[in-house]
């Protein structure tokens, strides 16, 4: 449970870590909370012959409200999301699915960036990232660069980062006050994992009826998951006992979730699809 | 490499390779053996400790992180006698083997310190990243309860 040996700097500014990470030639690797890269070192799953601490770079830890939306630095830590006020009208969604992150050590050092860098099938911010369609902001030795959600997770644990490139913030587009959301998850133990979870919202129309329907998945696939077909059962309709019972159904057709230690398949498809249901059921309201 | 830090109110300089734990560094090289080392990937919360007041796990920043930094062992909780959370959890038989109960002492330290007026489900879910095979938790949560009346007091004398 020791990490194998690496060379260590903290950089005083972002174009000096971008070099020193360019420098490096894979490898080398970013540090900032290290929630979850210092358990990877300690299994020895990454041996980095070098790190890049991210500690003295600044201007990098803001919340930012506009009228276009959300910008979380990248070393924005779950704490400081849980702590500001704003969000709780500004993006619920966001407020309350962070609420599920680990556990209060570990949310006191965790930060936007890290996860989703990370990009683990299971983490709330990737989801909610890519359920929210927000944009990346990224710097690398060939300049800045800004990436959707959709195109950035890649796989298990795979992004589109090139070794020499960091993410500065992450944008979530303006949330209407009117809008409808739901957040479930379950782990077996509060703080874990979860085997599965959703993020949905959606508007209603002059009809009564969900438009812009987004539903998207965590803990069913290689990485966060858009759920299409459950999107389309729901857009144009109102949403009731037909469409949820619809979108359900839908949503447990088009995931082909892994089986692991800790739940098959089945367990895991029919869990995503009660999420859902009692997640859609609350969003009525 | 050389990492300079405040250690329980003191400044401390220490020569550490780049891949020592701050909780390592803590026991090793600083001799601050109440910190204790669980698990060592971030899952039991036995070496919870304070960096700039924030309850974080020792065994997940390396020593080099908190240069600069003030860091607060268990050590620094208290003077010669118990301090009222420590006394709160032996009246309430809030330990038995006593290995985890540092990283509770500072984990609900950091929580009472800032929330005084945290309720029970509050605690729980705070405590909910430190693991204890002995107690059971529900003597935990009672001491932690009962001592949010010292808290309470100094922060409004702060």
């Amino acid at each position: 449970m020791k990490p194998s040996a690496f060379e260590y700097k903290s950089p005083a500014t972002l174009g000096e870590a971008v070099s020193l990470l360019a420098a490096g030639n894979g490898n080398a690797k970013l540090i900032a909370g290290g929630q979850s890269l210092m358990p990877m070192l300690a299994f020895r799953l990454a041996a980095p012959e070098l790190l890049v601490d991210l500690k003295r770079i600044r201007d990098l830890d803001a919340i930012t409200i506009t009228e276009d939306g959300i910008a979380l630095g990248a070393k924005v830590r779950w704490c400081d999301i849980a702590g500001d006020q704003r969000l709780a009208t500004a993006h619920p969604l966001l407020a309350e699915a962070i609420r599920h992150v680990a556990h209060y050590q570990i949310r006191n050092r965790g930060t936007v960036g890290g996860s989703m860098a990370h990009a683990d099938p299971s983490a709330e911010m990737p989801g909610i990232a890519l359920t929210c369609d927000a944009r990346l902001e990224i710097i690398g030795a060939g300049g800045r660069r800004v990436e959707e959600a959709a195109d950035f997770f890649q796989g298990l644990l795979q992004t589109s980062l090139a070794p020499d490139e960091i993410i500065t913030s992450v944008h979530l587009p303006a949330w209407p006050a009117a809008r409808r959301w739901a957040f479930r998850e379950f782990a077996r133990r509060k703080g874990d994992f979860a085997m599965a979870g959703v993020a949905l919202f959606y508007d209603l129309d002059e009809r009564r009826c969900a438009a812009n329907v987004h539903i998207g998945a965590i803990g069913v696939a290689d990485r966060p998951v858009r759920l299409a077909s459950a999107e389309a059962a729901l857009n144009g309709k109102p949403v009731n006992e037909n469409s949820i019972a619809a979108a359900v159904a839908a949503a447990r057709a088009e995931i082909d979730p892994p089986s692991d230690i800790h739940a098959p398949a089945a367990y895991r498809r029919s869990l995503l699809g009660t999420l859902l249901e009692r997640g859609l059921n609350q969003s009525i309201g | 490499m050389k990492v300079e830090f405040e250690l329980n109110g003191e400044a401390v300089a220490v020569q550490v390779e780049a891949r020592i734990s701050l909780a390592d560094c803590l026991r090793d090289n600083l001799g601050k053996t109440g910190t204790h080392l669980g698990c060592e990937h971030g899952v039991c919360g036995a070496c919870t400790v304070l960096v700039n007041g924030d309850a974080v796990r020792s065994c997940l920043m390396l020593a080099a992180q908190v240069d600069g930094e003030k860091v607060v062992t268990v050590e620094g909780l208290s003077g010669d006698d118990l301090s009222p959370l420590q006394a709160s959890f032996r009246k309430h038989h809030a330990l038995q083997c006593g290995f985890c109960t540092p990283g509770f002492i500072t984990t609900a330290h950091a929580l009472l310190t800032s929330e005084p007026d945290a309720d029970e489900e509050r605690v729980r879910d705070v405590l909910s990243g430190n693991l204890c095979r002995c107690t059971g938790y529900v003597p935990i949560v009672e001491a932690v309860l009962d001592a949010r009346k010292f808290y309470a007091g100094a922060k409004e004398n702060s």
